[in-house]
């Protein structure tokens, strides 16, 4: 298969244990991230990919050719580091033809891809500046050319946009993905910022504080459809609530019984279970009603921020957040009564 | 860093304590030589306050000028020795674990606790045929019989490195430490080799450092006297021998100053060139 190739991965530290059962198969020309909260092993796997760690166990496989144990500075990759790591005692200029003097390029083969990489980072005319001189963006940008100057077989990026102000990391998003998607190189990115790594990525790896990968797909399958819990919670926020399967598609909630589309492989009647909702699928009427998957509680807080209003509704041992947008609002406030509706389709079954 | 400059007598006195120091103990003193440089000697006594430059014309000898080429010589070699030996041990020790790296400072740390004697001596018996090194080389059958390496030129290079060696790790591990770990291994990444990355990251970002360095312990090794009578033969006596010989044993107190004063001139000026050719090249020097 093309692309890259991790088989059965593990990283150890001494006694810690850095990333564990990784198999991940990423297709070549994608952009992928590797989403995680921070220690959950996704710079470990990134660095092994890179070269500078080595594996404890598994291999490494780009085009099928095993590359495991290959130093770093043979496998040909572009790396952008988190502190940039931009040579200070070198100009703009010269450190992005760093990779191109070391492979004993001519001056004027140097010069020429310079000057495209500065445009392709949108920075014309500052080859003959110094680094210190240059403001964060800028460095980022900087970075960025100097890791593509040789045509890299991957583009490998470990946080790179973390140290920006907000404004200027979105972006810094959208001109990467753009500048990816143009010269169709396999990158990958690590990320703990979930928003990030939806704007971002054709394909988004989960990873999870126990070091292993718990779900990988697009963006929206993540999303709509979470493996486990962990990553239902993690990515984006969710109405998790725990129950006990009931014969046919059914689950008991807190003495309620919710319908469901599909259950998945294993489940039967008596497993514990828990169901991902998002808020957004939740709506939200004032009074108490009756009806298929219709739970009435109380409005507890009212968080309306303008571009959407969040509901918080107690129902009796449990908390539910919907989110609307302000045209369809409901007429309620603060301790009023009211009932949440969950659609049968947006109730996610997961292994509890 | 200080945004602006401090105004008025009250902002100034936390500096004016080591102004004061300075100026006690090093600049009264630093004027006293220098005018006692322009006095005459008065024969079997001290000197008397006349004014002339008779002693800096005397200092255009064959002798003087030999020796003051020789200690330039000796220091700077010595000094292109310890930061070439010093920078890749302080670079490796940095890369280390803490324990290790604390271990190995401490070692550094106590050789400094040792006076010049004790290490001249140590030096000259370590050289010598009687109970020398060349003993156990010949004990492994690595050479016919012991000879005697001191006193001479390599003696006395072993005895002045030994003793910069030291200074030269304290004062170039703050830098290396300070060193971001990413940037050798973007230069990997970049295509270069562990040996290019040392020399073209390593080295490169941290040339001002080893300019320092260089500076510091050339200036530090030039004011060595004793090494170079203990170790050295008498052509390998340093300006700081003859500087003492005068002062100490022929009385010639004016004399002794008008050699130091050119000697510190000459010194000066040698570690400005130093400079100015260390910040020449390169956009990011601080």
């Amino acid at each position: 298969m093309a692309g890259l190739d991790l088989k059965d991965i593990h990283k150890r530290f001494g006694p810690v244990t850095a990333v564990q059962n990784v198999d991940l198969h990423i297709p070549h020309g994608r952009f992928v991230c590797f989403l995680g909260p921070s220690g959950c092993g996704k710079t470990t796997l990134l660095r092994l990919i890179a070269g500078l760690e080595q594996p404890t166990a598994g291999r490494v496989l780009l085009e099928d050719q095993d590359i495991t144990f290959q130093p770093a500075h043979q496998r040909n990759f572009g790396m952008v580091f988190q502190s940039l790591a931009l040579f200070p005692h070198l100009t703009v200029g010269e450190n992005i033809a760093y990779s191109l003097r070391i492979r004993k390029k001519s001056a004027a083969d140097c010069r020429r891809r310079v000057e495209a990489l500065l445009d392709l980072v949108r920075l014309p005319g500052y080859a003959g500046r110094a680094v210190a001189q240059l403001s964060g963006g800028q460095r980022q940008r900087v970075a960025i050319a100097r890791a593509l100057a040789i045509e890299p077989r991957l583009f490998l990026l470990d946080e790179p946009l973390s140290a920006l102000d907000a404004k200027l990391r979105e972006d810094m998003q959208l001109e990467l993905r753009m500048l990816q998607q143009r010269l169709g190189i396999t990158t990958i990115l690590v990320t703990h910022d979930q928003r990030e790594a939806m704007t971002m990525s054709d394909l988004i790896v989960v990873m999870g504080t126990d070091n292993q990968v718990h779900q990988m797909g697009s963006p929206l399958e993540i999303y709509r459809h979470p493996a486990d819990t962990f990553v239902a919670d993690f990515i984006g926020t969710s109405n998790l609530l725990k129950g006990v399967c009931g014969g046919g598609r059914q689950v008991a909630v807190s003495g309620r019984t919710l319908n469901v589309e599909t259950l998945p492989a294993g489940v039967t009647t008596g497993t514990e279970v828990s169901i991902s909702v998002r808020p957004e699928d939740i709506s939200v009427v004032a009074g108490v009603r009756e009806g298929e998957n219709h739970l009435q509680g109380r409005v507890a807080f009212v968080r309306d921020v303008g571009s959407s209003v969040e509901i918080y509704l107690d129902c009796n041992g449990f908390q539910i957040v919907s989110q609307s947008t302000p045209k369809s609002r409901p007429a309620v406030r603060q301790g009023d009564a009211a009932t949440a509706v969950l659609p049968p389709s947006a109730c996610v079954v997961l292994g509890a | 860093m200080i945004a602006a400059k401090p105004k008025g007598l009250a902002a100034h006195l936390p500096i004016l304590y080591p102004a004061a120091t300075l100026a006690v103990f090093f600049v009264i003193p630093f004027g006293i030589m220098l005018a006692v440089s322009f006095f005459q000697r008065e024969p079997g006594g001290f000197y008397t306050t006349e004014f002339s430059i008779d002693n800096y014309a005397n200092l255009f000898t064959a002798l003087f000028g030999r020796v003051l080429a020789f200690s330039i010589f000796i220091s700077a070699f010595c000094a292109a020795l310890c930061v070439a030996a010093g920078f890749p041990f302080t670079y490796f020790v940095t890369r280390m674990r803490r324990r290790a790296q604390v271990v190995w400072l401490v070692v550094l740390v106590s050789v400094l606790s040792l006076s010049a004697v004790i290490v001249a001596f140590a030096w000259s018996i370590m050289l010598s045929q009687t109970a020398g090194v060349s003993n156990l080389l010949v004990w492994l059958g690595l050479m016919d019989q012991a000879v005697s390496w001191s006193p001479g030129f390599w003696a006395l290079t072993c005895g002045m490195c030994y003793i910069a060696f030291p200074y030269t790790v304290l004062v170039l591990y703050p830098p290396l430490s300070r060193l971001d770990p990413h940037l050798p291994e973007a230069a990997q990444t970049l295509g270069a080799s562990p040996v290019k990355t040392f020399f073209t990251v390593v080295v490169g970002s941290l040339r001002s450092a080893i300019v320092a360095t260089l500076i510091m312990v050339f200036a530090f090794t030039l004011g060595t006297y004793l090494i170079p009578q203990i170790l050295g033969r008498p052509q390998h006596w340093t300006l700081s021998v003859l500087i003492t010989d005068e002062a100490i044993y022929r009385s010639n107190l004016p004399f002794a100053a008008a050699m130091s004063v050119f000697f510190m001139a000459v010194s000066l000026a040698l570690v400005g060139l130093t400079m100015l050719a260390g910040k020449g090249r390169g956009p990011a020097e601080r």
